[in-house]
């Protein structure tokens, strides 16, 4: 009997299932929200067409709409941890204490961090790139359909696995990067840190494949005569994105994987005594975190590039500018990771390099904004949710600059930084940065997608609400650090005199919170008024890049035939010129597989054995995974052919289908 | 004309907030704008610099901003009255494209310069000048409270330093423990506290005060409540208080130590009359051991 627990279940027994009432009533939430997703799948019959058109397709375009449902779900999840954490700094002060216990909070803020990061900002990146950038280059598939598919599932499991800690177990309070010490067994002893390990292992292997599928089908997968310096802006901002990824995930697989190491195996790569060196793991995670935070904002940059041209009816200014401003960008952004630990104790010498290396980021970004508002200029600018979005993001980011430069001199830094000075300061860069671009983004091809628009009206109210509240909630939070207040308390003194301005970040949470309210509004709106709110030509805001030329939604054979370029926004010189690109072709496209789902679910399998040291699960899950692959392997026609017969038929149905629809 | 009223009186709104808002702050205690020390007073000059050094670009880009996007608006075009120009292949210019790349890469260079000056003088490493010795004070962040030990007068505290008003102090900074940072914002800078290593920060009071420090790195359980005080006084005052030290009736022997590195949290403040000998050297060296690598 024992034998049989330490094989089948390692660390895992009944106390694992949360003791504390909030974590039990999140993990009970978790699990009925399950079941009756699942209760209504069955009982509506769906489960065969979710398996055949979702779960096991390979088209980019759905494997984007799920990459942004996952996201947006758990930007709910992330933001309602937000709110949990501005309730507790709000109230727990002096005698009181807040809603939460010290470990709780501490696993709060741990899982608000490590969410956002990598299951929203990376998720709504990867979605939108899967659901535009094929469409953009004139192609209908990226270079590896397989391997997106599988990038997919992989950050499902890791998904999966850090919800999972709701219910079993515990999560990580070690902080968004899990430093060492702390991460340690020593000062963590429980399952927490070793989730944090395995979701964002999981996630990040899929996220690296991600990346080299996406610069793969950049180079290689460009339609007729779309040289480089003809790609959308958007493409060349996921182009230098991608680099990143490509070089930057190994170091954190790496960095993960000698934490786990020590953890686990009683190594000494980032203990404190034993010969290990903590600060070894700090540059490790930094050299990854830095780019990160490039990987995450460049395509956003890329979106309001595409944003700024359309809505200004007029060409994006300074072209190459924009071209030598994202590699600027990408390769200063691997050399200034040190600027994180400026306080760690290096010389002068390398804490000016770093700093002034890092202020060289401004110029290139500073760049970036003025071709953008130089593009509105002897523009016809139509002033929709999507210019409110831009121009929320110029005012703010901006100012979240001048921190970032002030930031940078290190001497600055000693006295701020790990402040709330410094959080206000990344949360200016990377909500109104990315988060505000993947919304408009959203929002902006939301007809290619569906085929209808997202009504605009409540969508300049969402824009407001998530602009508004950010001041409310993240100014005070500069002042905060100057009078001394460092990140992370779960409680301060009532004679500093903080609470009031905790009070108002709290009222400014709720604003954005306001916001995410109408953003649901909007969405039930828009679906109900569906009809009158129909993308008829595919060309929903007078576009200028290829995605435009495609009908709304786009079919999955994407174009009857792929389209020529010649020129920079070809669907904009091909409207002036009165030209439309027409004809059938016989088009190769990758059949449905299962395979990425299933080892999605066995890594899933492999992390949760290695958490709970359930060994033989984690043998198995892995001999699953090559089994799996030998099958697919095996498989020698993954594609078929549709031909052009077929494409024009399926596309005069289409065309009939609308017609009724409006009729 | 409505519009227009709408407009003001949001921007009402926002100056009546923003006023309240300063009001408030001004009369909060603002440590890194009231500095306390040469070192605090060199990082604000430094942080005014930088912001009014950023003024010049942001300024003027909220300026264009604002006017491009209010003039060139779809229904702008549409009004007789106002002739604007639509040019919808106006994509690029040398001379615009040049002032924004220029404009930034001489401010960066300029800062580029300050940076490296402000980064060298403010070393935390460097000692400051002055015609007095410079107070060592070793510093142990311990689980969850700070020790500070005195070794040239052989006394210690827990979570209150006192300092004389005009010396320089070389703080020493370690860890027993998970690692955290010292920062006392009224005097100016942190430094890591690392487990197996000794960091160094050379700060110094010019008036006497209580000035708070805070641990600025999140280690653990209790890491809300190790907040501590760094209380500086003339010169008799700082020698009475080494002296009464002296007095305490504990003594910080290596098992009183064992007994103070125990996980503990909200400490009050704790005297100890005797240090062991080169305690401090011991707390940074074990880790160097091979035997600390069983319990890591």
């Amino acid at each position: 009997m024992i034998g049989f627990a330490t094989e089948w279940l390692g660390r895992l027994s009944w106390h694992a299932f949360p003791q504390a009432t909030v974590t039990r009533g999140a993990a009970i939430g978790i699990v009925l929200g399950g079941l009756i997703v699942l209760a209504l799948i069955t009982y509506f019959h769906k489960w065969r067409w979710l398996w055949r058109e979702w779960l096991t397709t390979q088209d980019p375009k759905r494997i984007g709409i799920m990459y942004i449902i996952v996201s947006v779900l758990m930007l709910l999840r992330a933001g309602s941890d937000a709110l949990m954490m501005r309730a507790q700094q709000a109230t727990s002060v002096g005698t009181h204490t807040g809603p939460f216990s010290p470990d709780t909070f501490q696993q709060v803020f741990s899982a608000h961090g490590t969410i956002m990061i990598f299951f929203v900002a990376m998720g709504l990146m990867f979605g939108l790139i899967n659901l535009v950038l094929p469409q953009q280059l004139g192609n209908r598939d990226v270079a590896f359909p397989f391997m997106n598919a599988l990038s997919f599932w992989l950050f499902t499991a890791g998904m999966l696995l850090i919800n999972m800690s709701l219910v079993i177990g515990e999560f990580s309070a070690a902080g968004w990067l899990a430093y060492p010490p702390l991460s340690e067994l020593k000062f963590s002893p429980g399952v927490g840190v070793d989730y944090w390990i395995w979701s964002l292992q999981i996630a990040g292997v899929g996220s690296l494949m991600s990346g080299i599928n996406f610069l793969v089908t950049i180079l290689k997968n460009r339609c007729k005569g779309m040289t480089m310096m003809k790609m959308p802006v958007f493409a060349w901002s996921v182009f230098g994105s991608m680099t990143l990824v490509a070089f930057s995930f190994p170091i954190l697989t790496v960095a993960l994987t000698l934490l786990y190491f020590d953890r686990t195996f009683g190594m000494h790569f980032f203990t404190a005594g034993g010969g290990g060196n903590a600060m070894m793991y700090v540059n490790l995670i930094w050299a990854w975190g830095h780019p990160e935070v490039y990987i995450l904002v460049l395509p956003a940059f890329g979106v309001y590039s595409e944003i700024m041209a359309t809505f200004s009816r007029k060409r994006l200014f300074g072209y190459t500018s924009m071209v030598w401003a994202v590699w600027g960008i990408v390769f200063l952004s691997f050399t200034v990771w040190l600027h994180h630990f400026f306080t760690m104790g290096a010389g002068a010498d390398v804490n000016s390099v770093f700093g002034i290396a890092t202020m060289l980021i401004a110029i290139p970004t500073g760049v970036k904004i003025f071709n953008w508002l130089f593009t509105m200029y002897r523009g016809r600018i139509r002033f929709t949710s999507h210019m409110v979005w831009f121009m929320g993001f110029v005012f703010l980011f901006v100012s979240g600059g001048v921190t970032g430069v002030m930031l940078a001199v290190p001497a600055i830094d000693f006295q701020v930084h790990n402040s709330l000075f410094l959080v206000a300061h990344f949360h200016t860069m990377v909500v109104t940065g990315v988060v505000f671009g993947y919304l408009a983004a959203i929002s902006y091809w939301f007809p290619k997608i569906t085929g209808f628009r997202l009504h605009d009206g409540l969508g300049k109210i969402v824009a407001w609400c998530w602009s508004v509240g950010f001041v409310l909630a993240f100014f005070p939070l500069y002042a905060l650090g100057f009078m001394g207040a460092t990140r992370r308390l779960d409680h301060y003194d009532a004679s500093l005199g903080w609470q009031p301005l905790f009070i108002v970040a709290a009222i400014g949470a709720l604003t954005i919170a306001t916001g995410v309210v109408f953003q649901i509004v909007q969405l039930i709106v828009s679906i109900w008024q569906r009809n009158e709110r129909r993308d008829i030509t595919g060309d929903a805001w007078d576009g200028r890049t290829l995605e435009w030329s495609t009908p709304s939604p786009t079919p999955f054979y994407v174009f009857t035939k792929t389209p020529v370029v010649t020129e920079r926004d070809q669907f904009w010189a091909d409207k002036q010129a009165g030209t439309v690109q027409r004809g059938y072709e016989d088009i190769l496209l990758p059949k449905n597989t299962g395979v990425p789902i299933v080892v999605g679910g066995l890594a899933l399998l492999v992390g949760f054995g290695a958490i709970w040291h359930i060994w033989t699960l984690v043998v198995l899950g892995l001999l699953g995974i090559v089994m799996a692959i030998i099958v697919r392997a095996m498989n020698d026609e993954p594609e078929y052919i549709l031909t052009a017969k077929e494409v024009e038929r399926l596309e005069n149905a289409r065309k009939r289908k609308l017609k009724e629809v409006m009729a | 004309m409505k519009k227009r009223r709408i407009l003001l009186g949001i921007w009402l709104v926002v100056a009546v907030f923003l006023a309240v808002a300063g009001w408030y702050i001004s009369r909060r205690s603002l440590p890194i704008f009231q500095p306390a020390g040469p070192v605090g007073h060199k990082e604000l000059n430094l942080i005014l610099f930088t912001l009014s050094l950023a003024a010049i670009v942001v300024i003027p880009t909220y300026a264009i901003a604002v006017i491009i996007a209010m003039r060139y608006r779809e229904e702008n075009h549409t009004k007789a009255k106002k002739r604007i120009k639509y040019d919808p292949d106006f994509d690029h210019s040398r001379l615009f494209e040049a002032i924004w790349w220029g404009i930034p890469i001489i401010i960066i260079g300029v800062l580029s310069v300050v940076t490296w000056n402000s980064t060298h003088t403010l070393d935390p490493y460097k000692p400051l000048a002055s015609d007095k010795k410079p107070l060592t004070i070793q510093v142990v962040a311990l689980d969850w409270k700070w020790l500070f030990i005195y070794p040239k007068q052989h006394v210690a505290s827990v979570n209150l330093a006192e300092i004389p008003v005009g010396v320089p102090v070389d703080f020493h900074v370690t860890s027993d423990t998970i690692m955290n940072s010292f920062w006392v914002p009224a005097l100016g800078g942190q430094i890591y506290a690392m487990p197996g290593m000794d960091t160094q920060l050379h700060e110094q009071a010019d008036k006497a005060g209580s000035f708070m420090g805070s641990p600025a790195n999140i280690a653990g359980h209790g890491f809300s409540r190790m907040d501590f005080t760094i209380k500086a006084t003339s010169q008799d005052g700082f020698n009475a208080w080494v002296k009464q030290a002296r007095h305490a009736p504990k003594q910080l022997d290596a098992a009183a130590y064992t007994a103070l590195a125990k996980p503990s949290e909200s400490v009050p403040v704790t005297y100890y009359a005797d240090v062991k000998h080169d305690l401090y050297n011991d707390i940074v060296m074990k880790y160097m051991t091979p035997q600390s690598g069983t319990d890591q």
